[in-house]
């Protein structure tokens, strides 16, 4: 079969791979039809994710078609179209018993840190990723759901991280009727929480970023207010201006180890690797919050140190709530907003790339270039 | 003429300037449906509901283990599931392995990880000139994506900040390849001075 491989830092290709086999009775083996690249996929990319192995296939957002089913499947059939949940999980242990899936304990040998996540390294469990023809599923009865035949393709895969992640990351923030929400990034992701944001009651959604073109789609999409920082000094102090001196009730960071805007932190963490990326976007958003209010982190950072500022955050009184999202806990009611109009999610695809042209569809999404906001991969056209 | 109230955090209770419910509902479609903490999916953090997740097993079946799959050594045991997808081997394996001997609170057990990705993907890449498929550094990188996506256009006039430091990436790309050749070079004349003595 064909899959993405990565080759090294910035070097990716398409190469013929064995097929996925059931390696453990409850797999199923998935054909993919559309996969995405996700913003996270850039760390990887880019070389800032520990124990990222040459010859790995990356892809965290995918939907497909049932293939195989391992002896022990008894909710999945072959011919099932399927959404597929960033996660790995087991829906038994600890954690999982507890909604917490993203943190399941038995998934993932190489860290306890981490849950288990499509092809994101061995950090994160070692599993090939859908940006493939095939690809295998473990916990086929936990993880998969069947799409409902009204939902759109492009709508369920951007489910399967991007909506249900950026309605996590508002539903982190605690949000309270008309507070002052602000989003640091408005890639997929932000313009996702800025949207969800508003569904929970904020009086008041801001989006920053310093990409003309994206900051257009959070105020058209997202309906929001939007600054774009390289045309400001100092973001902080107009975040400061522009709610009365007072700061945000809420911050979300939905940048994440790549974050931009900062010389030094540039340098350090995401060129020279001696952070785990850039906290930029994180630091910013311990500035700009109020006193006593929220920061909730769902812009991805690998578990290299890195020089966020700790010492603020307690000296405000903040309250930091983080986590990779428990994909499949959000998709109820996710469907329902969806199904209601309140969501179209979809409306951020700006690119489809055939699996065959997928170095270049890496190169455009890290490059920002042509518009880019969120390429899926064509893997089997259905 | 009264004087201006002072901003925000210098008095009591001034309102913030917020349009009211019904002017936000009318402006954004579902305003404020999930208003409502309960109505958020997450809500409680932590539910106890371990038959509610598909599973009808209590402890996994166990995959078969392949010899010497690495773990970290804070888990108790290796976990009845795991991922395939590039085993350990050659150099880059050994020094994977030997970062597995720390916990992951130390940051030599990331950084040595670090250490054995680069070393994994110049080996690579040395491999394979020695293949039928050499890495090619234009259909790799993706960088015909310039010409074919606008990449001149996408870059002028549009203020992104990290064209600060553009300037750096060949230095950090070619740094290493630099570096490891003058250290060759170094080594070799040191060699060949032994050898003519």
């Amino acid at each position: 079969m064909k899959a993405m491989a990565y080759r090294g830092p910035y070097r990716i290709r398409v190469e013929e791979k064995p097929m996925p086999t059931i390696e453990h009775p409850n797999d199923a083996i998935v054909r993919v039809t559309t996969a995405a690249i996700c913003g996270s996929d850039l760390h990887l990319y880019h070389g800032l994710m520990p124990d990222t192995r040459v010859g790995t296939t990356f892809g965290h957002e995918f939907i497909g078609v049932v293939e195989e089913v391992g002896p022990s499947v008894q909710h999945l059939t072959r011919g099932d179209r399927v959404m597929v949940p960033f996660n790995v999980y087991c829906g038994s242990c600890y954690f999982c018993a507890r909604g917490l899936y993203s943190n399941c304990h038995n998934v993932n040998p190489n860290a306890t840190a981490v849950g288990g996540i499509y092809g994101y390294s061995h950090t994160c469990g070692g599993y090939d990723g859908g940006q493939a023809e095939f690809v295998r599923v473990p916990f086929a009865d936990v993880g998969p759901t069947i799409i409902p035949d009204w939902m759109d393709s492009e709508d369920a895969v951007l489910l399967t991280d991007a909506l249900a992640t950026g309605y996590f990351g508002a539903q982190l923030g605690g949000i309270g009727e008309g507070d002052t929400v602000v989003v640091f990034g408005a890639g997929p992701v932000g313009l996702f929480a800025a949207k969800s944001a508003w569904l929970m009651g904020a009086g008041r959604v801001i989006v920053i970023d310093h990409l003309e073109y994206r900051l257009e789609k959070a105020r058209v999409f997202a309906q929001a207010e939007t600054f774009n920082f390289a045309e400001y000094d100092d973001i902080i102090v107009e975040m400061k201006k522009t709610t009365d001196y007072l700061g945000a009730d809420v911050v979300i960071d939905a940048v994440g180890a790549e974050a931009g805007g900062s010389f030094l932190q540039q340098v350090t963490g995401t060129k020279l690797k001696l952070q785990g990326g850039s906290p930029v976007a994180l630091n910013w958003a311990i500035d700009s919050v109020r006193k006593g209010g929220t920061v909730a982190v769902v812009g991805a950072y690998g578990p290299i140190f890195s020089a966020v500022k700790f010492g603020d955050a307690l000296n405000k009184g903040l309250t930091l709530r983080m986590n990779q999202t428990p994909v499949k806990r959000q998709w109820p009611r996710l469907f329902e907003h969806i199904r209601n109009g309140y969501l179209k999610p979809s409306d951020i695809v700006t690119h489809r790339i055939p699996l065959e042209h997928i170095a270049e569809g890496y190169h455009m999404f890290s490059a920002k270039l042509d518009g880019c906001i969120k390429p899926l991969i064509i893997a089997n056209p259905s | 003429m009264s004087a201006p109230t002072p901003p925000t955090p210098y008095v009591a209770n001034k309102p913030k300037d917020i349009p009211s419910p019904a002017a936000l509902r009318a402006r954004i479609p579902g305003w404020g449906v999930d208003l409502d903490p309960k109505d958020r999916p997450s809500y409680p953090r932590e539910v106890f509901d371990p038959a509610g997740t598909g599973a009808h097993w209590d402890y996994p079946e166990e995959q078969q283990e392949r010899e010497g799959r690495e773990r970290s050594i804070e888990h108790g045991q290796l976990t009845p599931v795991f991922g395939t997808s590039a085993p350990l081997h050659g150099v880059s394996g050994s020094i994977r392995r030997y970062a597995y001997r720390y916990g992951e609170g130390r940051a030599a057990h990331w950084l040595i990880l670090m250490a054995g990705d680069r070393v994994d993907a110049w080996g690579a890449h040395l491999r394979s000139l020695a293949s039928l498929r050499p890495d090619d550094p234009v259909t790799e990188t993706g960088v015909l994506a310039e010409g074919r996506r606008h990449g001149i256009a996408s870059r002028i006039g549009r203020g992104r900040v990290d064209v600060n430091h553009l300037w750096l990436d060949p230095v950090v790309v070619a740094g290493p390849w630099v570096a490891a050749a003058a250290g060759t070079a170094v080594v070799v004349r040191a060699i060949a001075r032994r050898t003519r003595r």
